[in-house]
């Protein structure tokens, strides 16, 4: 059939027959795929990893501060209320149309489960634990690195999947500044009306989040042998 | 390019399109796409409510659906609203076509609304009468209730604050996706943004994100209040208010985690 689609008619992502399938479309134009693709990756993961940096000293202030926990809880759940294509637009004058502007933004959306999670994670720690180590002269420091990090990290990674998937759909809305990685596709292809554009890179959107997904789960396994035991 | 004097200068546009008068009236103003929107809002999460609510709330009372219930979250955290929309848009089927008082596009954007007005209902209703402590439904057993009285007397009162925080943010949710709809030139405040930004027009643009932003946060407090005002005093709340839950459950409970195995 694809034989036949190449020598007489015209491709499937022609004007005429505008198909939503067409492997054509990704051979032709796999180089315009691949860019989009690798600047939804990396504002993606510098996003997250913007929200984490922001994030873990939050959530360590919160925690001994607990007045702090809830104007920390407040704040980012106000920020989680704006809209992307709100938020982004009011970045602008600080940031200019650059990728800046989208990392800052989907760092922030990001921020709100993160810091959620990690209090979460180091309220799960049992208390008995905590006081075990420091009887044996854990410090502040040690503690944390050593007992209370590793065992949050089950509640944590699952925060950091939450957001890690919903930045990937995120990204999408980056377009409005012109980085928004597969979101640019998807723009152009709703402009022009090419459907082939359209389906793929929503397609390859999806396939990326379940993909982040899946290697954040295999980074847990490698960072927690210890839960393997108990849940199998 | 000085961009400190730049970003000042779109500031001082910014304050002249809010202040103008014509910016808000006639035909287009930011009033009428601000009516628009919040249209849209409210009729997709009636749309939402009346579809998910029942559904969530009997499969909480059953017991059964729990892997969909709660990963139908997931599913709808995966995909792009953007990319729904657009496709939405540019099939035979709902289209372009305009709808009533919904403006261009305006049944694609309702049902995309709607879509994704869904998983928090869903999945908080379902957790919300599932984590009903179990003593307390032995014992509506006990003295004798029937199954639609222990569903209306003893569960719903007491899953309500966290049925609500699952409206609460499919709100927030139908807000944010509503203000996308521009995006692929559908109605909604959005479209001022959008048309700031295409015509660099950014004073415009920020205005219009200024608005969407004021009104998203109006809608959250009033939510939160709603919740509150559900929320028996001393009873339940979590501390933690409006969650998203789909994670806890799966955190908490071994059965409903996907691919932790």
């Amino acid at each position: 059939m694809t034989l036949l689609a190449q020598a007489a008619e015209p491709s499937c992502y022609s004007r005429l027959t505008n198909e939503w399938f067409c492997v054509q479309y990704v051979v032709d134009r796999q180089e315009e795929i691949v860019e989009a693709t690798v600047q939804h990756v990396w504002i993606t993961v510098a996003s997250v990893a913007f929200g984490v940096l922001v994030a873990f000293p939050l959530a360590l202030l919160a925690r001994r501060h607990p007045r702090l926990e809830s104007t920390v809880l407040g704040v980012s759940t106000g920020l989680y209320t704006i809209p992307s294509l709100a938020l982004f637009p009011l970045l602008v004058p600080f940031t200019g149309l650059s990728p800046r502007t989208v990392v800052i933004g989907l760092g922030l959306y990001a921020l709100t489960v993160l810091v959620r999670s990690m209090l979460e994670g180091f309220r799960a720690v049992p208390a008995d634990v905590r006081e075990a180590a420091t009887g044996l002269g854990y410090g502040a420091g040690r503690l944390l690195t050593r007992v209370e990090l590793p065992l949050a990290l089950p509640v944590i990674m699952a925060g950091l999947r939450v957001a890690t998937v919903s930045t990937v759909a995120l990204t999408t809305v980056g377009s409005l500044v012109a980085y928004g990685g597969l979101g640019n596709l998807i723009k152009d292809g709703v402009s022009t009306n090419f459907r082939a554009e359209l389906l793929t890179a929503a397609v390859l959107c999806v396939v990326l989040a379940v993909l982040l997904d899946v290697l954040l789960v295999l980074a847990q396994r490698l960072l927690t042998p210890w839960t393997r035991g108990a849940t199998a | 390019m000085d961009e400190g004097g730049d970003g000042v200068r779109i500031l001082l546009d910014t304050w002249d399109y809010l202040t103008a008068a014509s910016s808000w009236t006639g035909d287009g103003g930011m009033l009428q796409l601000l009516l628009q929107q919040l249209l849209l809002t409210v009729t997709a999460m009636v749309i939402a409510v009346a579809v998910g609510l029942p559904l969530a709330l009997w499969l909480g009372h059953l017991g059964r659906g729990g892997f969909l219930a709660i990963n139908v979250s997931n599913i709808g955290r995966a995909v792009p609203t953007f990319a729904l929309l657009a496709l939405l848009v540019t099939l035979d089927f709902p289209g372009r076509a305009e709808l009533g008082p919904y403006g261009r596009a305006g049944l694609a954007t309702l049902l995309a609304l709607a879509a994704f007005a869904l998983p928090p209902i869903i999945t908080n209703a379902y957790v919300a009468v599932r984590e009903v402590p179990a003593d307390v439904k032995d014992s509506a057993r006990g003295m004798g209730m029937t199954g639609r009285q222990q569903f209306f007397r003893a569960e719903l009162p007491l899953a309500l604050p966290l049925v609500a925080s699952g409206l609460r943010l499919a709100l927030v949710q139908v807000w944010a996706t509503a203000t996308i709809a521009a995006l692929v030139a559908g109605p909604g405040l959005g479209r001022v943004i959008t048309d700031g930004f295409y015509r660099t027009n950014y004073g415009k643009g920020i205005a219009g994100a200024v608005v969407v932003a004021a009104v998203a946060l109006v809608l959250e407090l009033l939510a939160a209040w709603a919740q509150r005002a559900v929320t028996p005093p001393g009873a339940g709340g979590s501390p933690r208010g409006g969650d998203d839950v789909s994670e806890e459950a799966r955190t908490l409970d071994p059965a409903l985690a996907t691919s932790e195995g």
